[in-house]
C-alpha cells in the first residue's frame, strides 16, 4: 500500500530521479485527471514538514498581530524556546517510536524518575554529582530497554505495554522520592551542575538557556542519524512495513529494541533539562509530558501509523503549541481556550494525515 | 483504517483497564468485626495527601481498626473516586474520608455511601454545598489566603496602594480551595472580591492578571513567565502552594527580579518552610494534613462507638484544623509563627 513512502523520504534523489524517467505522456495523462488540490496533496506527502512550517509561521503573525509588540520582542521567542525545550527532547523520543509504528506513554516517568535519581543520588545518597548523573542516565536507558523487551520478545503491543510502564515507572518515582521535591537551593549547593541546562546566556535581547541549545543540537542529531545513516533509514521501513523490513534483511527486533533504549536514554536527557529548568527535583513534574509530547509529534505532521514524519517536524510541532499557549496567554485569553487551541490543533493534524495517506491509494 | 480503528478501541480498554486497576488497589479480605475506614485522596502525586495518609496509617493501627486508601490518577479525577466510594460501600466501610477531587460530581456517590449508613467526612476541601458530607475536617482555606494578604499588604505599607499584583492559581475548574485561597487573599489586602467563588471577577487595578500553575514548579515557573511577559511591573505574586511558588521564583530569578518580588503561599510543606527561611518565599500559610487525617479516623471510630458526629467549629461549616502564618519577617496586627516551629511542625 504505502511502498512509496520510503522511496520518497529517501532523500529527494530517488523519488524525483524515477519520476523525471517516467513517460511524459503518461504523467500528463495523470496530471489530467489531478486538481490542483491532488498536486497540493502531492508535494505535501513529499514534504511532511512543509503543513507545520507554514502553521508555525501562521500563528506568529496572528499572535504579532494580536498580541503586538510584546509578542513580537526577541525575549518572548527566546521564552517559547525555553518553555518548549522538555517537551522538545521528550518529542525527539517520542518521534523515533512514533516513526517504528509505536508509541510511547511512559516517556514522562521517565524523564521525571531519571531526574529524581540524579537529584537524590547526589543530594540525599552523596555520590559525586558526574557518578549521580551517570546513574540517572543510565535509569532512563534501562527504562527504555523494558519497553524494548516487551516490545520485541512478549510481542505486546507498544501502548499497552508504556501505559503499563508509565504507571510503574510513575509508582517507583512516587516511592523512591516519597513524594518530596528536592530545592532548587540544596541542588545549586551540592549538585550545580544539574542545574547547568538553566544556565542562560544573553544574545541580543534573546536569552536563551543551555537546555534550549541541548534541544536544538538533539534534533539536529536525531535529523541526521534518521536521514543519512542506515540505522535511521531502518527506523523508517520497519515502521512503515515490518515484514518487507524483515524480508530486506533488517534485524527488525534489534533496532526495535535499540530504538526504545535511545529513547529511554534522550527522555533521561530530558530529566537533566527539567531539573535546569525548574531549579528544584520533583516528582510531581512531567506528568503530562507523554501526552504533550504526542502532541508535538501529531502536529509537526509525523504519522501515528509509522514510517512517515520528521524530527524536525516535532521540534516545529512543539513551537506551534508553545506559541499558542504564550500567544493566548499574552493576549489574555483564559486558559482553557488554550486547550481548546491544542486540542483543534491536534484533530486538523491528523486529519491531514490521513488525507495525504491517500495519495499513495 | 482497520489498524486506526483497533488502535482506537486498544486505547479505550487501556484506559477502562487502568481506572479498573487503579481502584481495586487496597482492597484486601477483612474480619466480620473489623471497622473499616475509607482514605480517597485526590492523588498520590502530592506529598500533601502521602502525608495525609501517613497520619491516617497511624491512627489506624492505634485504633486498631482497618484502613483502606484509594487516590485518583491526577488532580480532578473524578470517576477513580466514585469506584472508590462504590467499593467502599460493597466493603461494609463504617466511614469514609474523602478529599474531593470534584467538589460537586461526587456529591451523588457520597449521598449513596450515606445512604447505605456510611459516614462520609470531607477532609481539606469542603464538598458543594459543604453539607453533603457528615463532617468537613479542613484548613479555613479563606483564611489562609486572608492571612497572607493580610501580611503582604502589611509589609507594603503604603506601597500596597499600587502595588502590582500577579495570581498563580490552580487549575481552570476553579476547585473551593483554588478561588478560597485566592479570593482570601483579595480580601486580606483590601480588594473588593465582589462573588466571593468566582476568581476574575475583579475590577481592582491592582491586579495584573491570573494564570494557572497545576499546582507544580514547571506551571508556576511557565505561569510566572507569562504573566510577567503581560506586565513586567509585578511586584507581588500569590501562588497556590510552595511548589507553584518556587517554580515563580526561578521565572523571576531569570529575569533578574527575584529580590523586588514578594511571594506569598499556602500549604507548610518542609520545603516551602525551608523556602521561607531562605527568604525566597515572604510568608506562607501552614495548614496540618496529618491532623485532618487522624482526626478524621478518631471520629470515625467514635462515631460507631457513640453514634456522634464531630462538631463544627463556631462560627463556621466545618472544623477547623487550624492554619498558622510562617514568616521570617512578623508584622504587626497579623499573628504568627517563626520560621522555627514552622520546620517543628511541617510535613512532607
Amino acid at each position: 500500500m504505502s511502498g512509496a513512502d520510503t522511496d520518497s523520504r529517501a532523500g529527494p534523489a530517488g523519488y524525483e530521479q524515477v519520476l523525471k524517467k517516467t513517460d511524459p505522456s503518461i504523467a500528463s495523462f495523470e496530471e489530467e485527471a489531478a486538481t490542483p488540490l491532488k498536486r497540493l496533496q502531492h508535494f505535501l506527502h513529499a514534504h511532511p514538514t512543509a503543513i507545520p512550517a507554514i502553521v508555525l509561521v501562521l500563528a506568529i503573525l496572528l499572535f504579532s498581530i494580536i498580541a503586538g509588540q510584546r509578542f513580537l520582542h526577541p525575549f518572548n521567542f527566546s521564552l517559547v524556546l525555553q518553555q518548549v525545550t522538555i517537551i522538545g527532547i521528550v518529542g525527539v523520543a517520542q518521534t523515533l517510536i512514533v516513526l517504528t509504528a509505536g508509541i510511547d506513554l511512559s516517556v514522562g516517568a521517565i524523564m521525571v524518575l531519571s531526574s529524581v535519581v540524579m537529584g537524590k543520588f547526589a543530594i540525599d545518597v552523596g555520590l559525586p554529582v558526574p557518578l549521580a548523573f551517570a546513574s540517572g542516565l543510565v535509569v532512563g536507558t534501562l527504562c527504555g530497554i523494558v519497553n524494548g523487551l516487551l516490545v520485541t520478545r512478549l510481542r505486546l503491543p507498544p501502548f499497552i505495554v508504556t501505559l503499563g510502564t508509565w504507571s510503574i515507572f510513575f509508582a517507583l518515582n512516587l516511592w523512591y522520592s516519597g513524594s518530596e521535591s528536592i530545592r532548587s537551593q540544596d541542588i545549586a549547593e551540592g549538585a550545580a551542575f544539574l542545574q547547568f541546562t538553566g544556565t542562560p546566556f544573553v544574545l541580543g535581547q534573546a536569552r536563551i538557556t543551555i537546555g534550549s541549545i541541548l534541544m536544538l543540537a538533539l534534533v539536529f542529531l536525531f535529523w541526521y542519524i534518521l536521514n543519512w545513516t542506515s540505522f535511521g533509514r531502518h527506523v523508517y521501513a520497519i515502521g512503515d512495513d515490518p515484514e518487507a523490513a524483515k524480508l530486506a534483511g533488517i534485524r527488525t527486533n534489534g533496532v526495535l529494541l535499540s530504538v526504545y533504549a535511545i529513547a529511554g536514554l534522550i527522555c533521561a536527557i530530558a530529566g537533566w533539562a527539567l531539573i535546569g529548568r525548574i531549579g528544584s527535583v520533583s516528582p510531581q513534574a512531567g506528568y503530562t509530558a507523554n501526552l504533550d509530547s504526542i502532541t508535538a509529534v501529531v502536529i509537526g505532521g509525523t504519522s501515528l501509523f509509522g514510517g512517515r514524519g520528521s524530527i524536525i517536524g516535532t521540534l516545529i510541532g512543539a513551537l506551534i503549541v508553545g506559541v499558542f499557549r504564550n500567544g493566548l496567554a499574552l493576549s489574555g485569553v483564559d486558559v482553557l481556550w488554550q486547550e481548546f487551541a491544542v486540542g483543534f490543533l491536534i484533530i486538523a493534524a491528523v486529519a491531514i494525515d490521513q488525507w495525504l495517506r491517500r495519495v499513495s491509494a | 483504517m482497520t489498524t486506526a480503528f483497533r488502535r482506537l478501541k486498544s486505547i479505550a480498554l487501556g484506559t477502562a483497564f487502568g481506572t479498573v486497576c487503579l481502584a481495586s488497589i487496597g482492597t484486601a479480605p477483612a474480619l466480620a468485626q473489623d471497622i473499616i475506614v475509607g482514605l480517597i485522596t485526590k492523588t498520590e502525586i502530592n506529598p500533601f495527601f502521602v502525608k495525609m495518609k501517613e497520619g491516617a496509617q497511624a491512627k489506624a493501627k492505634e485504633l486498631g481498626v482497618e484502613l483502606r486508601s484509594y487516590a485518583g490518577k491526577v488532580d480532578g479525577d473524578n470517576e477513580s473516586q466514585v469506584a472508590a466510594i462504590e467499593s467502599l460501600i460493597a466493603a461494609g466501610a463504617k466511614g469514609i474520608l474523602i478529599t474531593p477531587s470534584d467538589t460537586k460530581a461526587i456529591v451523588p456517590s457520597v449521598e449513596k455511601a450515606r445512604e447505605a449508613g456510611i459516614m462520609v467526612i470531607a477532609l481539606d476541601t469542603p464538598l458543594e454545598p459543604i453539607t453533603a458530607a457528615d463532617a468537613t475536617l479542613a484548613t479555613d482555606n479563606f483564611r489562609a489566603g486572608e492571612l497572607i494578604g493580610q501580611w503582604a499588604a502589611k509589609t507594603l505599607g503604603d506601597a500596597a496602594q499600587d502595588a502590582r499584583i500577579g495570581f498563580l492559581d490552580l487549575t481552570p475548574m476553579e476547585p473551593t480551595v483554588d478561588y478560597l485561597r485566592d479570593q482570601g487573599f483579595m480580601k486580606g489586602f483590601g480588594i473588593d472580591i465582589q462573588d466571593p467563588t468566582d476568581i476574575g471577577d475583579e475590577d481592582d487595578p491592582r491586579i495584573s492578571g491570573h494564570d494557572v500553575t497545576s499546582g507544580n514548579e514547571e506551571g508556576g515557573r511557565r505561569a510566572m513567565e507569562n504573566l510577567l511577559q503581560r506586565d513586567p511591573t509585578i511586584n507581588v505574586v500569590y501562588t497556590i502552594n510552595e511548589p507553584a511558588a518556587a517554580g515563580a521564583y526561578e521565572a523571576l530569578k531569570a529575569v533578574g527580579r527575584e529580590k523586588d518580588v514578594l511571594i506569598v503561599s499556602v500549604d507548610g510543606g518542609c520545603p516551602g518552610v525551608k523556602n521561607v527561611e531562605a527568604g525566597i518565599i515572604g510568608a506562607t500559610s501552614q495548614q496540618y494534613p496529618l491532623l485532618m487525617a487522624s482526626m478524621g479516623v478518631e471520629a470515625v471510630v467514635n462515631y460507631v462507638k457513640t453514634g456522634k458526629k464531630p462538631e463544627n467549629s463556631p462560627g463556621l461549616e466545618f472544623f477547623n484544623t487550624g492554619v498558622e502564618l510562617v514568616t521570617a519577617k512578623p508584622v504587626e496586627g497579623v499573628p504568627s509563627i517563626g520560621v522555627e516551629e514552622g520546620l517543628a511542625r511541617c510535613w512532607g
